[in-house]
C-alpha cells in the first residue's frame, strides 16, 4: 500500500503520472512530494510508486 | 519625529526578546506576489523587524485591490512593489526593501530568490503557485517555503490552518476555497491566511517547527 495524502491506497506499481490522471488532478496546479522529496514534473512518467511510500499531492486553488 | 534605529531595535527586543530580535534583524525573506496575501505578509514582517524584504510583483495598484491590500487610494496606478516599499518605509524605516517590478518566471526565479532565507508564495493564480512551489523545492534545498491555498469566500475563519507538508514546505489556508468558484474575497479572511504565513516565517526563524 502507498500512503497518499494520509490515506492507505492501493497504488503500488503505478507511476505518479498514472495516479494523478486516475485521480483527476490537474498537473498544471499541483506539487507532488514522494517521501518528503519533490518530484519534478518531468519525472512524473518515470517515478513508480512502491509499497511503503508516502505521497503528498498538493493541489492549489486560486485566490490571494 | 522618527525614532532612531537603536530605539526601534530596543522596542522590538522588548517584545520579541533580544536574541530572537537579532535573528529577525538578520533574516532575508522574499515575498512573491504583493496582493491580498503578500502585502499583508510584508506589513507583518516589516513590523516584526525582519532585516530585508525582497518584494516581487509586476502589477499596479487597482481600485479593486484597496479592500484587502495594504495600499492607499492615492497609490492607484503605481507599481505595487514601489507603493508597498514606500508604505513599509513609513511603518518600519529601518527594514531594508528590495522591490522588483517583474513577473516571476522559471527563468528569473533563481536570480531573484537566491538571496532569501525563506520564500513566501503569495500569488493569486493556482498555476503560478504551483510553478513557484515546484521551482523552489527543486532548486533551493536549503530554503524554507511558506505557500498558501484556499482563502476565498466567506467561509469560517476557523478553517484556515497551517500545515507542514514536508521538512521545508509549509502550506496555509483551507486548501479548498477557490476564488474562481466562490467568486468573492473578504479582507479579514485573506489577511488571516497572510497572518498564518507571516507568523510561520517568524516561527521558522525562531526554530519552532510544526510537527
Amino acid at each position: 500500500m502507498v500512503t497518499i495524502n494520509g490515506v492507505a491506497t492501493d497504488a503500488a506499481g503505478k507511476t505518479v503520472a498514472e495516479y494523478i490522471a486516475s485521480s483527476n488532478y490537474d498537473p498544471q496546479v499541483i506539487a507532488v512530494e514522494l517521501n518528503e522529496d519533490i518530484v519534478s514534473k518531468k519525472d512524473y512518467d518515470t517515478t513508480v510508486l512502491k509499497d511503503g511510500d508516502t505521497l503528498e499531492v498538493v493541489s492549489f486553488v486560486g485566490g490571494g | 519625529m522618527i525614532p532612531s534605529h537603536e530605539e526601534m531595535t530596543a522596542a522590538l527586543a522588548q517584545r520579541h526578546g533580544e536574541s530572537l530580535q537579532r535573528v529577525f534583524s538578520s533574516a532575508k525573506v522574499a515575498i512573491c506576489g504583493l496582493g491580498g496575501l503578500g502585502s499583508n505578509i510584508a506589513v507583518s514582517l516589516a513590523r516584526a523587524g525582519i532585516g530585508k524584504l525582497i518584494l516581487i510583483d509586476f502589477d499596479r495598484v487597482d481600485i479593486t485591490n484597496l479592500h484587502r491590500q495594504q495600499y492607499k487610494a492615492n497609490q492607484i496606478g503605481m507599481f505595487k512593489c514601489e507603493a508597498l516599499a514606500q508604505n513599509l518605509s513609513e511603518i518600519a524605516p529601518y527594514v531594508q526593501t528590495e522591490p522588483h517590478c517583474v513577473r516571476l518566471t522559471e527563468e528569473n526565479c533563481f536570480d531573484l530568490l537566491c538571496d532569501a532565507d525563506i520564500i513566501c508564495e503569495a500569488f493569486d493564480k493556482a498555476e503560478n503557485k504551483s510553478m513557484l512551489v515546484n521551482y523552489a523545492l527543486e532548486h533551493f534545498p536549503d530554503k524554507y517555503l511558506v505557500a498558501a491555498s484556499g482563502m476565498a469566500g466567506i467561509g469560517s475563519p476557523n478553517e484556515i490552518v497551517t500545515r507542514r507538508v514536508s521538512k521545508r514546505f509549509y502550506l496555509c489556508g483551507d486548501g479548498k476555497s477557490d476564488v474562481n468558484e466562490c467568486g468573492s474575497l473578504f479582507s479579514a479572511r485573506v489577511m488571516l491566511c497572510a497572518a498564518h504565513q507571516a507568523h510561520t516565517v517568524l516561527r521558522i526563524l525562531a526554530k519552532e517547527f510544526e510537527d
